[in-house]
């Protein structure tokens, strides 16, 4: 594999675990966020301060961006126990300002200059820069997500977040506390932004804060709705579609954001659901045609 | 004088929000849409008036083409995106409008539109006077300003207040169902209700095209989320309410800026007093729970 092929894959595995982690958020909770990208702008520089700054190690850089991210998470999702809907969109989308801002003016992050020569990350003295050790990295990190995305569909929590997000009075009144899984969602959707905006902060090497702007959470949140918000198929395909379409054809990478914005308009219009998302046109196509091989396969024994 | 000179400036600022703002809470107030392509509208606004200024060479003309052609966009808009989604999920039409934004905002920054580059406005202050006083002086673009937005929202407190449209859209406004049950055109109440806010954001565009001598592609982009600002200190939906939350965050930012200086860019601070009120007061300074 090339260099330049191995970077795609990488950014696509980092957007992978960024669009799942968005996904617990949107899909799971239904708290439509425009303000993942300060998440991931905060595990990036969580992980850039220490690295750079306390020369500690990447290992270190990681989890402490992880950690870190939960917990400002946990404070970031306030706002959602009072508001819903829009405006809790325009109360994400102030905090990705505000973060961004922060990252910007205060010399302490590196102000509009960003961090500089992050280390890359080593084991037994063997060091993953670039190439497919650092891409193994990535796609086990973007495994994780989706395992505890899984995992959370399948325990109470996983079925308290659907019910907070169909009816939140009518979840109160089963007894699912709304502002708790609400917070849960907040916590777990940002730490795992947290660790992507981590392995990215050391693949490039350095970090910008123009990169975590605005725009970045209008692209995350492009490729969960454009792959199927809830499922966890759509934001996988959603991520691979929208962010390798943009190296493989030269109109995508000129007109990225107008495909962006027209995709998100053109879904909305037909499939709210998304490409692959529940009832689809094309999920149902697929299915149906899944399902009728075996089906013909197993009648005859039937028969017999 | 510091004082005065700078409430007539908070007051220049401040017409120009409400252009802005007005629009995205009459659209708010009937649909319940947060209508983010707005601040795409108000940009083509700047841009057509640009456009036909340098071509016929008349401030006024220019200014009333624009208003025209951005209350045509904005009718298409909602013709185009809304209209099908009004019965949808909230989710529905407030994803749409992102996109449509991203999308507008990318397409006017290719060179066939109005390229990266900030281009001149060189309109002057179309013939206002200048008035200088012992405390404070207002120059002839800021008389232009004042001018244009005064006139303007005056018209549409009387088309609001005095008309039989004005009813029928507070009566939409108040309940849909209701209205239409009631014997209101609701398809043609939206429509109006799109081309009238529509055309005040792109008299704000030209407004702030000249006053600033520049019309750029990401121009909407910071003055639409002070118009969310705005429009949630106004209480969601009510047009007074943005005149008065227009006045409060312009005379905060100018005397902030004046008196502390830059601890956190202003716009930062816009956005973290929009957080706080969001938390503590979401129905806005005005508004009724």
């Amino acid at each position: 594999m090339s260099g330049y092929i191995i970077s795609i894959a990488v950014f696509v595995g980092i957007w992978v675990s960024l669009a799942l982690s968005l996904n617990i958020l949107v899909g799971y909770a239904g708290q439509v966020s425009l303000g993942h990208a300060a998440f991931f702008g905060i595990g990036a520089y969580t992980s850039a301060v220490l690295t750079v700054r306390y020369e500690q190690s990447f290992w270190v850089g990681i989890l402490a961006a992880i950690l870190v991210t939960g917990i400002v998470g946990a404070f970031l999702g306030l706002p959602s126990l009072r508001v819903r809907h829009d405006f809790l969109v325009l109360a994400t989308m102030g905090i990705n300002f505000v973060v961004v801002a922060i990252f910007k003016y205060v010399d302490f992050f590196g102000g509009a200059m960003g961090l500089v020569n992050l280390p890359a990350p080593a084991l037994l003295g063997l060091s993953f820069r670039g190439g497919p050790a650092y891409l193994t990295l990535v796609w086990i990190y973007a495994g994780l997500t989706l395992l505890v995305s899984w995992y959370l569909s399948q325990t109470w929590a996983g079925l308290a977040l659907n019910t907070v997000r169909i009816d939140e009075e009518a979840a109160e009144a089963v007894g699912v506390s709304v502002p708790r899984f609400k917070i849960y969602a907040f916590v777990i959707s940002a730490a795992l932004a947290g660790g992507a905006g981590s392995l990215y902060a050391h693949f490039i090497g350095s970090v910008f804060p123009d990169t975590f702007a605005f725009v970045e959470s209008i692209a995350i949140l492009s490729m969960v709705i454009v792959g199927g918000v809830g499922t966890l198929r759509g934001p996988i395909f959603g991520a691979v579609l929208l962010k390798s379409a943009p190296e493989f054809l030269r109109f995508a990478q000129d007109y990225r954001f107008t495909l962006y914005g027209a995709l998100l308009v053109l879904m909305m219009l037909f499939q709210p659901m998304g490409l692959l998302g529940k009832e689809s046109w094309l999920w149902n196509l697929a299915r149906r045609r899944f399902r009728r091989a075996p089906s013909s396969a197993l009648a005859p024994e039937e028969v017999s | 004088m510091p004082i005065a000179q700078n409430l007539s400036n908070a007051l220049v600022l401040a017409s120009t929000y409400i252009l802005m703002a007005v629009g995205l809470t009459m659209v708010y107030g009937v649909l319940k849409i947060l209508h983010i392509a707005h601040a795409a509208v108000y940009t083509i606004g700047a841009f057509i008036g640009l456009l036909m200024f340098g071509w016929i060479g008349n401030f006024w003309l220019a200014l009333v083409a624009a208003m025209l052609a951005s209350g045509v966009v904005g009718v298409l808009i909602y013709r185009a995106t809304y209209f099908y989604m009004l019965d949808a999920p909230r989710i529905v039409p407030l994803i749409a409008s992102i996109g449509l934004f991203v999308m507008l905002t990318d397409l006017l920054q290719k060179d066939f539109l109005m390229g990266p580059y900030q281009k001149a406005f060189p309109a002057g202050g179309a013939g206002m006077p200048r008035i200088r006083t012992e405390y404070f002086s207002i120059t002839p673009k800021q008389m232009l300003v004042l001018v244009v937005a005064i006139v303007l929202i005056t018209i549409l407190y009387l088309v609001q207040t005095r008309t039989r449209l004005g009813l029928s859209w507070q009566a939409a406004a108040m309940d849909r169902d209701m209205a239409a049950a009631v014997g209101v055109n609701l398809n043609q109440v939206v429509a109006l209700n799109f081309f009238i806010g529509s055309a005040l954001a792109g008299a704000g565009g030209v407004l702030v095209g000249v006053y600033n001598n520049s019309v750029f592609a990401t121009m909407g982009d910071l003055v639409s989320y002070k118009a969310f600002i705005i429009i949630v200190l106004g209480g969601m939906g009510s047009v007074p309410g943005v005149i008065v939350a227009s006045v409060v965050l312009a005379i905060i930012e100018n005397f902030l800026v004046a008196s502390v200086g830059y601890v956190l860019p202003r716009d930062a601070i816009a956005f973290l007093v929009l957080i706080l009120m969001l938390m503590f007061r979401p129905h806005g300074l005005l508004g009724r729970e």
